[in-house]
């Protein structure tokens, strides 16, 4: 199973280490550095490497390497997983997952590491379970563990941790007690240069924010729950119930939690809430070039787009951008060769455009490759796909429960050929 | 405050700081204290120095105060064992503390204690943790068990925990169980038949249970448990899959995986035509979908397990091409792989939208990937017949890009088209030729020479094409060097009469000049080939070649049938069975689908072998295989040939030229020439006569008239005596003796056969290698009667002089094989270069004199015969009866110099002076020739003809 961690930043220094076998020399990671180099991004290094006597399992998140070194067969998926698992529990903990604050919290980071892995074999990597085994850091435990010599390591066996239902612990209690859902929804779709639809779908996700006392037990249904092409739940949601009714029932988590995750293929559902005219051409003569994108609504649902932001990663020659935006700013970062025009709400009375002259390094060649757009863009109160909740009930508890499910359509990755 | 503090040091030292802190009286101080040597630890320094003061700290009930001195513990007990010792009975009492949290901890830290004292005092605990009441503290321990194995695993077997754990798989609690068939894998990974995991009905439906209850990580220990099941039939097979389906929708990408993994490895054992089968298919596709949709790392796992299950049940995600589409963004190894599924789904329902794709990505930044991508559409091609013509027209529109390494590859996959659909797309030829210039990738190069040769008669300056890649054939590469050998073969056999030296070029270039032994071999058979017959030699190079076959890429069907066993893991990932790299794994077991016996279903195994030939080996391979096979035969020795290549002797340079101008003209005139079928099944050179041999007899005249200058009678030819050539010893009883003899200008092969075997010897027949003078047999060997035992038959072969040729060392060395009803025999000889000495070879005195100033200095050399008692005169006589002939005879203070000519059956002419001295017994010769490598064969022909 998995032998070591190394952590690793955006530079290539090794920062924390942790072996839950025998200690393998950091070495060990040259192996990484080698594949890192030749990958040139860091985006780009393989997960998967082997070398003569191990194998380097890695993820890159936030910036950091987390690179597992397993020594036998081993389900490379597994690995990936628990190292997201890891990189989610660092957040969840200290509230963003980075090398500094990880360094700042060295010995609550190796506590949380030797809970979640025992010779490899993963022990606990429920949120709940480790909060009550190690909690968190806040300010005001630790003055009060300062005054009072307390220690923020749980000494009872957590609840959760053999009960059927490992995600929530016993004896919750709150005065308000309330279950927020979130429904948000991802457009993923390539849009080739003359506006047609190459390939679109919906990644859905309900986040589910609830705290409520108790053991409740929580039923959700659909409207029309058979636009869902693939689903994966939480392990609290029953299976059968889905299976035979089309109903999420479930006992929560307590706090935050990722209810489901659907998806959303079938083309003639997916609509493309925004259309863009472009046009993106290099001369032959001469080093400059022609920029003109223009956005505008297609389907939005009678509702408005917001926070809408076009990214174009030029090709390398391009030196400059002399444009002019009939809304919201432009910057051309000369470093990383990427155009942002950040717009912010559609206003389909006015569509904005952006417009003007790219000048190209002089004496290079027109350049072969077509800048991709990628597009950002928020609709609130709607899920694109038209999933909307029907019902939620509580059962188990005797309460009155606050109720409530938000909407949201996001742009994924949204894509525009040019 | 952070725990940043902790590596703060003190100027004073500070790991003498850290001992003072560790020693402290206050419980804050210490811990603080601890702290800071596991933040020390943790960036990897030192700190095993402290280990007595913190093992003093392990003492305390306050629990992170234990857990910190335990993670130091399980740092550094390995490098202090003797202090390590000290800790055991804490660990000892902890393992009975009432609370159940404290003796899990010490369980499992003594477990991570990888020292041997301390795993004798472990065993006790262990045993009684592993039937605790407490399922957290058993299913620690069952953990425990794997760690113990890891370090001692006789002690592990000594001590019964085995059979323990495998109790726990029944336990109630369901993570128990997970933990329990966890560590039993992890066992059984090293004891690859130990059967530790005796899976049977009753088991299974404990998994099975416990699937449910379990972790995300529990079930795919259990997941990929359960997969090493053989069930026993379709029933059993369909239940475990209906109870596998819900974990399709988990959100652990591995669980969906593993689940994938049981499902398609049972779905062997279900018959097609059951409902449910069609069910299951239809369950697979969207949970593959959403795994796609997760990060890039995840993704390219799934990717590549997407690709094993895409080649074994194409049907699963036949409809879903659209996800695979590459979006910009994507990580390179994700776009790669996605590209490669895109190929295999490609389907004429589909072909136009993945086409569009391609020619998108075609237009890419990423190099590898664009490469890929142009690659793709020829593959495209090749798979989906109805798409070829706009795949090309594609092909076609991106090589007007002039971008050099999409040009490159465009090239690269036309070609396969070609051997795809012959005789459909030639029209682009044109457009091809015109980007020569720019390829210089030998793969690109290749693939270019290949069309040309391939389609020389449509191409009218393909000679001058191929000429030019000739120029610099050394510093090709083999796969360019081999490909421009075959060919120029190719367009010498299909327009012979402008491109012979081309041909003879490229030939003396591959056989005589290279190092590289394949690329020797095949000149040398194209070389035999063209001279022996040139019309097998047209069947063969322009054979008819296999169509390609679509899928080249395709796993084995066996490998892929283990690849799918071992879905989900590294296995998986790098598409080679587990055994190939896997070194943790000291043996493996190979699994195998099962399919159902029933159904008689068989996997679709497409035909890889065929197509995993490139153009260039099918058209060395003729048809005939007997001819190749006597070709082969032939080839008695490897040439050992080190000396200069005969392209430097004219005479051998002519000789060869000869032999192509014979080919040709039987090529030319049809099957004219064509060898007359020998009988004795092997092959035979033409048996047509050059035109130099056709009036012997009259130059003989004419000699005969000329020799008044000599005077004296003209004696025989020198025969030398028979000599044993094949000793019985080494044939199978066969004995031959023999000597070659020249009559008349015929020359002959006397042989005698001589049979020391006890049993009859018949059928017999004789070939020769190819050697320096195309000597080869005129006819068949006469041996009309069998030879009984203890009988020798005299035997005359006559020899032609237009066989192959190819140097030897000695010059005057031949390889023969006889064959006769045991077997075929090998067996090289000498012959006297006087043998090839035509009758016609007096030169005219004018014509010596200005061709013994021709010829360089160099090419003269200069030997002694020694005692040697004859006159000038009588020498010449003896010497022109080996047609040796006397032109001039000049005498200089007492001193004869015989100015001589000869001229070898090739045309080459040898001129000697030689000088004898009354009274001395020593002569001197020295021979000037065009081709100096003769010399010293004419002076040993000399020497034993002036002393015989």
């Amino acid at each position: 199973m998995i032998h070591s961690l190394f952590l690793i930043n955006h530079a290539g220094d090794i920062f924390l280490e942790k072996h839950w076998k025998s200690v393998i020399s950091r070495s060990v990671c040259d192996y990484f550095f080698e594949a890192k180099e030749k990958a040139v991004e860091p985006e780009n290094v393989p997960p998967v490497l082997q070398t003569p006597h191990h194998y380097l399992i890695s993820i890159y998140r936030d910036k950091l390497f987390f690179l597992s070194v397993v020594q036998t067969e081993v389900p490379p998926l597994f690995v990936i997983e628990f190292l997201h698992r890891v990189a989610d529990t660092i957040q969840d903990y200290f509230g963003e997952c980075s090398e500094s604050l990880i360094n700042d919290n060295v010995v609550t980071v190796y506590e949380l590491l030797e809970e979640m892995l025992d010779n490899g074999f993963p022990l606990a990597t429920e949120s709940n379970v480790l909060k009550e085994m190690i909690r968190p850091p806040t300010i005001l435990r630790s003055v009060v563990n300062t005054l009072t010599g307390s220690s923020n390591v749980g000494d009872k066996l957590p609840t959760g941790q053999l009960s059927s239902i490992p995600w929530r612990r016993a004896g919750v209690k709150y005065t308000n007690n309330e279950a927020y859902f979130d429904v948000i929804e991802e457009i993923d779709a390539i849009v080739d240069k003359s506006g047609m639809t190459v390939f679109a779908e919906i990644q859905g996700v309900i986040e589910a924010s609830v705290r409520l006392t108790g053991m409740p037990d929580l039923s959700m249904t659909f409207m029309n729950p058979s636009l869902l092409d693939d689903v994966s739940f939480h392990p609290c949601v029953r299976f059968k119930r889905w299976e035979s009714e089309r109903a999420l029932s479930f006992i929560p988590p307590d706090g935050n939690f990722t209810l489901m995750n659907y998806h959303v293929s079938s083309q003639n559902l997916v609509t493309i809430p925004v259309y863009v005219k472009q046009n993106i051409c290099f001369f032959e003569t001469g080093p400059c070039g022609r920029l003109d994108i223009t956005i505008g609504p297609k389907q939005t649902m009678g509702k408005t787009v917001e926070a809408l932001m076009v990214t174009i990663h030029m090709p390398k020659a391009v030196l400059s951008a002399n444009l002019t935006a009939t809304q919201g700013n432009y910057t051309y970062d000369l470093a990383t060769k990427v155009l942002v025009w950040d717009i912010g709400k559609l206003n389909p009375q006015k569509l904005p455009n952006l417009r003007g002259s790219l000048s190209l390094q002089s004496g290079a060649p027109k350049p072969e490759d077509n800048p991709s757009l990628n597009i950002d863009l928020k609709i609130q109160q709607v899920a694109i796909s038209g999933l909307k909740v029907s019902r939620l009930e509580m059962n188990g508890e005797k309460y009155k429960p606050f109720k409530g499910v938000k909407y949201l359509t996001k742009a994924g990755n949204f894509q525009v050929r040019t | 405050m952070t725990d940043s503090k902790y590596f703060t040091t003190t100027k004073k030292g500070e790991i003498f700081e850290l001992k003072a802190e560790l020693n402290s009286d206050k419980k804050e101080k210490k811990k603080e204290a601890v702290k800071k040597v596991i933040a020390s630890m943790t960036v990897g320094k030192d700190v095993s120095a402290l280990f007595p003061d913190v093992v003093n700290c392990m003492q305390t009930d306050n629990l992170e105060l234990k857990k910190l001195v335990y993670l130091y513990l399980m740092n550094y007990a390995k490098s202090q064992p003797d202090m390590a010792i000290m800790a055991v009975n804490t660990f000892v009492k902890d393992c009975e503390d009432l609370n159940p949290l404290i003796r899990a901890l010490a369980v499992r830290t003594m477990g991570c204690i990888r020292v041997d004292k301390i795993t004798e005092y472990l065993c006790e605990p262990l045993r009684k943790c592993l039937k605790d009441e407490d399922p957290y503290v058993r299913k620690t321990a069952a953990v425990c068990v794997a760690k113990l194995h890891d370090i001692n695993a006789q002690l592990v077997e000594d001590q019964g925990f085995l059979d323990t754990l495998k109790d726990l798989i029944s336990d109630s609690n369901p993570m128990v169980v997970a933990n329990a068939v966890a560590a039993l894998s992890e066992i059984a990974e090293s004891h690859p038949n130990s059967n530790l995991l005796d899976l049977n009905p009753q088991t299974i439906n404990k998994l099975l249970t416990a699937l449910n209850e379990c972790t995300e990580w529990g079930q795919i220990f259990i997941l990929d448990c359960l997969a090493n099941y053989s069930p026993r039939d379709d029933r059993e097979s369909q239940s475990i899959c209906e109870r596998v389906t819900p974990r399709l929708s988990h959100a652990n990408s591995a669980v969906v995986l593993s689940a994938v993994k049981v499902l398609m490895k049972f779905m062997e054992m279900l018959p097609k035509d059951l409902d449910y089968y069609g069910t299951l298919l239809k369950k697979l596709a969207p949970p593959l979908v959403t795994l796609l949709s997760a990060e890039p790392e995840l993704q390219y796992v799934a990717l590549r397990n997407i690709n094993l299950i895409v080649q074994r049940r194409p049907e699963i995600l036949k409809h879903e091409m659209k996800v695979f589409f590459v979006k910009y963004n994507d990580p390179i190894y994700v776009k790669l792989e996605k590209l490669d599924i895109m190929i295999r789904l490609a389907s004429q329902a589909n072909i136009a939208q993945v086409l569009a794709e391609l020619k998108e990505y075609a237009t890419e930044v990423d190099v590898d990937f664009v490469r890929k991508a142009v690659r793709a559409i020829g593959r495209c091609a090749i798979k989906v017949e109805q798409s070829a013509e706009r795949c090309v027209s594609t092909l076609l529109d991106l090589i007007q890009t002039k971008v050099n390494y999409v040009v490159q590859e465009a090239i690269v996959v036309i070609k396969d088209i070609f051997r795809k659909y012959p005789n459909k797309y030639e029209s682009v030829i044109a457009t091809l030729c015109e980007h020569l210039e720019s390829l210089d990738e030998p793969e690109a190069r290749a693939a270019m020479i290949w069309i040309v040769g391939e389609y020389a008669e449509r191409i009218d300056n393909a000679d001058e094409l191929l000429e030019s890649f000739l120029e610099g054939f050394h510093d090709e590469s083999t796969q360019v060097q081999l490909q421009l050998l075959t060919a120029i073969v190719k367009l010498f056999l299909k327009k012979p009469t402008e491109t012979q030296e081309l041909v003879q070029q490229v030939l003396s270039l591959a056989t005589q000049d290279s190092d590289n032994p394949d690329l020797r071999d095949r000149g040398y058979i194209y070389w035999r080939l063209l001279s022996t017959d040139p019309v097998a030699a047209k069947e063969v190079v322009l054979a008819e070649k296999p169509l390609i076959s679509e899928e080249t890429d395709l796993i084995e069907p066996t490998l892929l049938e283990e690849l799918i066993c071992h879905i989900g893991t590294l296995a998986s990932v790098y598409h080679k069975p587990p055994s190939a790299f896997v070194e943790g794994s000291r043996g493996v077991q190979h699994k195998r689908l099962t399919s159902s016996a029933g159904s008689g279903e068989s996997v679709e195994s497409p035909d890889t072998g065929s197509a995993a030939v490139s153009e260039a080996p099918p058209t060395v391979i003729p048809s005939q295989g007997d001819l190749l096979g006597d070709l082969l035969n032939l080839d008695l020795t490897p040439p050992t040939s080190t000396g200069p290549p005969p392209t430097t002797a004219p005479g051998m340079q002519l000789g060869a030229m000869d032999l192509l101008g014979g080919g040709l003209d039987s090529l030319l005139g049809g099957d004219i020439g064509g060898s007359p079928a020998m009988g004795t099944g092997f092959g035979a050179p033409p048996a047509a006569m050059p035109a130099s041999f056709n009036a012997p007899i009259s130059g003989g005249l004419d000699d005969l008239f000329d020799l008044g200058g000599g005077g004296g009678l003209t004696m025989g030819t020198y025969i030398p005596p028979k000599s044993v050539w094949l000793p019985a010893m080494k044939a199978k009883g066969l004995e031959i003796s023999g000597t070659f003899v020249r009559r008349s200008g015929v020359i002959q092969m006397e042989m005698t056969l001589n049979n020391k075997a006890m049993s009859v010897m018949s059928d017999f027949a004789i070939q020769f290698n190819r050697n320096s003078f195309g000597l080869a047999p005129a006819g068949p060997l006469q041996i009309l009667t069998p030879i009984s035992p203890n009988q020798s038959i005299e035997a005359a072969l006559p020899l032609s002089t237009v066989g192959p040729v190819m140097k030897m060392e000695p010059l005057n060395n031949l390889q023969v094989a006889v064959k006769n009803n045991i077997d075929v025999f090998y067996f090289s000889c000498q012959y006297p270069i006087s043998m090839l000495f035509l009758e016609d070879g007096k030169m005219e005195r004018q014509v010596f004199l200005a061709t013994w100033k021709d010829i360089p200095n160099e090419n003269e050399s200069q030997f002694q015969i020694k005692d040697c008692h004859l006159n000038s005169d009588a020498a010449s006589n003896k010497l022109q009866g080996s047609n040796i002939f006397t032109i001039a005879k000049r005498t200089v203070e007492g001193q004869d110099m015989l100015y001589q000519s000869m001229k070898l059956t090739n045309g080459i002419w040898v001129l000697a002076e030689l000088r004898v001295q009354a009274g001395n017994p020593n002569y001197t010769i020295s021979l000037k020739c065009r081709a100096p490598e003769v010399s010293q064969c004419v002076f040993q022909n000399y020497e034993t003809v002036l002393k015989n």
